[in-house]
């Protein structure tokens, strides 16, 4: 059974941050709702509430940048990126301000719907000069995501999880590394995020068909070791699958195509996530299936790219977690 | 340190060398030259503690933009001084001023007269639009709003560590229209952050003409003050009223000076293309000449001999 973790941003962050004068928690009237409330009332001295104006905030971030201060941001990620994108662009990604960027509710990880979903956040980061860009997949991950984020000289941009967070790894985030999930020899899985325990529950259904997968998660998508994903690329026969909880274009999906396109790869590739669409509200695993972001559309997509089918279905699969809609370990079903 | 000049002299040899730049390249920032001489040379004259420039008197080309691969990048602040903590910041938040901007470093001995002969020259830090590399800049500015929200933040941490040096935004008026300055401003207020000023430009002038006639913003002073920043308003050419605004108690409020002006102070011939004065580019050789003469008379200098 996999050890489930509660809030492990909040304990997290006010251990890495307390004591720290040069690290200022912002936050944007979300405020429990990115587990940053206990840290709130127990540092108020490092704390700062913004609330609903989010270009003032990056702006205003970027002003304590300027004084040698390094803030982390709180707020849900589409409200970081979407409404203020040109005062990230001008008071943070551009002169390099140490302005760490925690954006929570990634993808689909929120039942709020279009408004709350940020998509193409990693596309649009990507595309960002000076900026780095970090995923969370498991408790681990977000328990080290600070210490990882604040070793960077400049902005940085994190997909964090929150609430009840499965812990799936043992070892912290290491940037610019990826982590090896298994070796087989015949597919490449690269995952991300939540899919990446969605990609670990088709395994052993995967390996009972007859399959020897290797099985990537990344946590650090920008900067990216093309070389190391090359090299297990090229360690297996048929080809690559990519799952993220983003849309195909611009994701973990698009910078394994350009990686295998800059080095001429001629080996298949099957991207799967969000498919030139929007999401609507709903729980995580409903959202998961019926965008094909789950396990069993990773079962799919190999079949798609092996060309057959192997006859795993929904109880082949190892269990999936099943997460409340509303739970205690959240402010809020948002 | 002793002026050598008045303040008065300073705007006036702003006028004159914006003018005279104008001339020569057909076309420029006049009007906000008109409108913002005063402000800017009794900040840099009188007003703003600066420390004495630490980059070089004539501009070095661009050096490239900030990224991990370019170590020697750097602001254009030093025209400024040193940003240490004594000293006081400046940001020119409506970047399309740099015309007048580098024209007052001049006027108060911070960069040589060649400097402005770089201006929008491609390669030079000089640029039109003042970028944070450019000569007196610190941030980038050219994207209207985000001034005086990045103002806010740099006080607040200024504050934090105990630095006694304030924090000067010059706006303009047309940036009350975006929603970010009044983000500012109530943060600004919450957080108690009164060694954050602001001087304003209010010229009723935007890119497409009258503010009355692109998007009436209705009484700035009452926004300001309901949004909780203290609020003085002046006559924006009158020296005398900014030396008492500034001394206006503001404790816990940011303090916000609005500077009401001509956009055709002293250059009266420019009322002629009212409401469009964003930048005067001349239509015709007649134009030019005759702006020549009469801006020349009114600010009493020869007119320009451009035609080399």
């Amino acid at each position: 059974m996999v050890e489930m973790v509660s809030r492990p941003y909040a304990s997290a962050f006010e251990k890495f941050a307390a004591g720290n004068s040069d690290i200022l928690c912002m936050s944007a009237d979300l405020t429990s709702s990115c587990e940053i409330d206990g840290f709130r009332d127990r540092h108020p001295e490092q704390f700062m509430s913004l609330g609903m104006a989010e270009q003032n905030m990056l702006s205003f971030a970027g002003g304590l940048g300027l004084a040698g201060f390094r803030p982390f941001i709180h707020t849900f990620g589409v409200f970081m990126y979407r409404r203020p994108y040109d005062q990230l662009m001008a008071s943070i990604a551009y002169p390099r301000r140490k302005v760490r960027l925690m954006g929570f509710l990634p993808g689909v990880t929120t039942p709020g719907g279009m408004t709350h979903q940020s998509i193409e956040d990693i596309s649009v980061m990507r595309s960002i000069p000076n900026m780095t860009i970090l995923e969370t997949g498991d408790a681990t991950e977000v328990e080290s995501i600070c210490e990882a984020a604040d070793s960077i000289d400049g902005p940085v941009w994190c997909r964090v999880l929150r609430g009840s967070v499965p812990r799936l790894f043992e070892t912290p985030i290491k940037v610019g590394e990826m982590r090896e999930l298994s070796t087989g020899d015949d597919i490449l899985v690269v995952t991300s995020g939540i899919c990446t325990e969605e990609a670990m529950r088709a395994r052993s259904a995967l390996a009972n068909a007859g399959l020897s997968i290797r099985h990537l998660h990344l946590h650090t998508i920008k900067p990216f070791d093309s070389k190391a994903l090359l090299d297990h690329i090229g360690s297996v026969k048929h080809g690559v699958v990519t799952l993220e909880n983003h849309v195909t274009e611009g994701g973990i999906g698009s910078l394994v195509a350009e990686t295998m396109a800059d080095a001429g790869v001629g080996k298949r590739l099957v991207r799967l996530g969000l498919n030139d669409t929007y999401a609507h509200g709903g729980s995580r695993p409903y959202l998961m299936r019926y965008y094909g972001l789950d396990a069993l559309a990773m079962v799919r997509g190999i079949e798609d790219l092996m060309g057959q089918e192997f006859g795993i279905s929904e109880e082949n699969l190892d269990s999936a977690r099943v997460e409340d809609v509303h739970s205690l370990v959240k402010a809020e079903a948002l | 340190m002793r002026n050598e000049k008045t303040t008065e002299e300073v705007a006036l040899g702003i006028r004159r060398r914006v003018f005279e730049h104008s001339m020569r390249n057909n076309g420029g920032y006049l009007s906000q030259a008109c409108s913002a001489g005063e402000q800017l040379a009794w900040l840099y004259n009188e007003e703003l503690k600066l420390g004495a420039p630490t980059l070089p008197m004539i501009p070095k080309p661009f050096e490239g933009v900030p990224s991990p691969s370019n170590p020697d990048y750097h602001t254009g602040a030093g025209y400024n001084g040193p940003a240490t903590p004594e000293f006081d910041r400046l940001f020119i938040a409506p970047a399309h001023y740099a015309l007048v901007a580098y024209a007052t470093l001049i006027e108060t001995g911070r960069m040589a007269p060649e400097g402005l002969e770089m201006f929008n020259k491609d390669g030079s830090s000089v640029e039109m639009i003042g970028a944070e590399h450019s000569p007196g800049m610190e941030v980038h500015n050219g994207t209207l709003g985000i001034g005086l929200s990045t103002g806010a933040g740099l006080a607040y941490g200024r504050r934090l560590r105990g630095e006694p040096g304030r924090t000067w935004v010059f706006m303009s008026d047309g940036e009350v229209q975006e929603g970010q300055t009044w983000e500012a401003v109530q943060a600004a207020s919450h957080h108690g952050i009164d060694n954050l000023f602001a001087i304003m430009d209010v010229n009723d002038q935007q890119c497409d003409g009258a503010m009355s006639s692109v998007m009436e913003v209705g009484d700035i002073r009452s926004k300001f003050l309901n949004f909780g920043a203290a609020c003085i308003e002046i006559d924006g050419h009158d020296v005398n009223a900014m030396r008492d605004a500034v001394q206006e108690k503001h404790d816990g409020k940011p303090l916000v000076i609005l500077a009401r002006t001509n956009p055709f102070h002293s250059m009266s011939i420019l009322e002629e293309r009212f409401p469009r004065l964003h930048y005067v580019r001349f239509k015709s050789e007649d134009e030019r000449s005759r702006m020549n003469s009469s801006i020349a008379k009114d600010l009493g200098v020869e007119p320009i001999d451009y035609t080399h």
